[in-house]
């Protein structure tokens, strides 16, 4: 199981801030599980949209889309930082 | 010696540049920043502000940033405390302080690691005005400034 966490607006726009799912076999990289994600429709597809500009952290340091990922990973989902 | 907090309460920048150069006569310089909450953001006042983080990448990506600035200049202790939790105008929110045998160091170092922060550590600010609560955006030029560093990768898409 991957532990999926969402922070800040992503977390308000889809309504939950963390859950654990078995990722299906064919997604292997951060792109794929945004996709797979996506594909739940209503609020996820919107909020996690290719335009929509999301940063991505496995194992809670910063990746980019074509990152590979894990079955036992920590995998969170933000908008851009805004601390300071 | 690095120190890292994360705390809802305030901080006293005093209390933390002198706990910070206790007995080390090595320190010929200390450079602090302290950031703090405005009434007006982007032409709108500001009631308070909510600041939300990501525990444990939060310590670790501020770690990293600290060290990354180690590696550039020769800089003693730093000390970096960030706040969560409701603010309202005048608090204070982020301090930076970075000791070093001379100045030219510890001033790059403060500014690097405050432009790091503010484009690669898990916090978001989330505040109420007028016409409602909202997300605060990125801002490019906060990209701008850590790629005077040589900071490759962009937080605002």
């Amino acid at each position: 199981m991957v532990k999926l966490l969402y922070f800040a607006r992503l977390r308000e726009d889809l309504g939950t801030g963390a859950e654990e799912i078995a990722l299906p076999q064919d997604v292997t990289t951060v792109a794929a599980l945004r996709t797979h994600l996506q594909s739940r429709g209503g609020a996820w597809a919107s909020a996690l949209a290719q335009g929509k500009a999301v940063r991505v952290a496995v194992n809670q340091t910063m990746v980019q889309n074509t990152s590979s990922i894990g079955p036992d990973d920590e995998i969170a989902f933000f908008p851009p930082v805004t601390g300071g | 010696m690095t120190v890292i907090r994360i705390q809802t309460e305030d901080f006293d920048a005093g209390a933390e540049i002198a706990r910070l150069r206790a007995g080390n006569p090595k320190i010929g310089a200390v450079a602090s920043f302290v950031g703090v909450c405005r009434d007006v953001n982007d032409g709108e006042s500001v009631a308070t502000m909510t600041l939300e983080h990501y525990p444990g990448m939060t310590e670790k990506a501020l770690a990293g940033i600290v060290e990354e600035a180690r590696g550039r200049w020769r800089i003693d202790d730093v000390t970096v405390i960030h706040r969560v939790g409701e603010m309202k105008p005048t608090d204070q929110i982020v301090l930076v302080v970075v000791a070093s045998g001379h100045r030219g160091d510890a001033f790059a170092a403060c500014e690097f690691i405050m432009d790091y922060l503010k484009t690669r550590a898990p916090f978001w600010k989330k505040e109420a005005t007028p016409s409602g609560a909202h997300w605060v955006d990125a801002r490019e030029t906060d990209d701008d400034a850590a790629a005077r560093w040589g900071a490759g990768e962009r937080n605002v898409a």
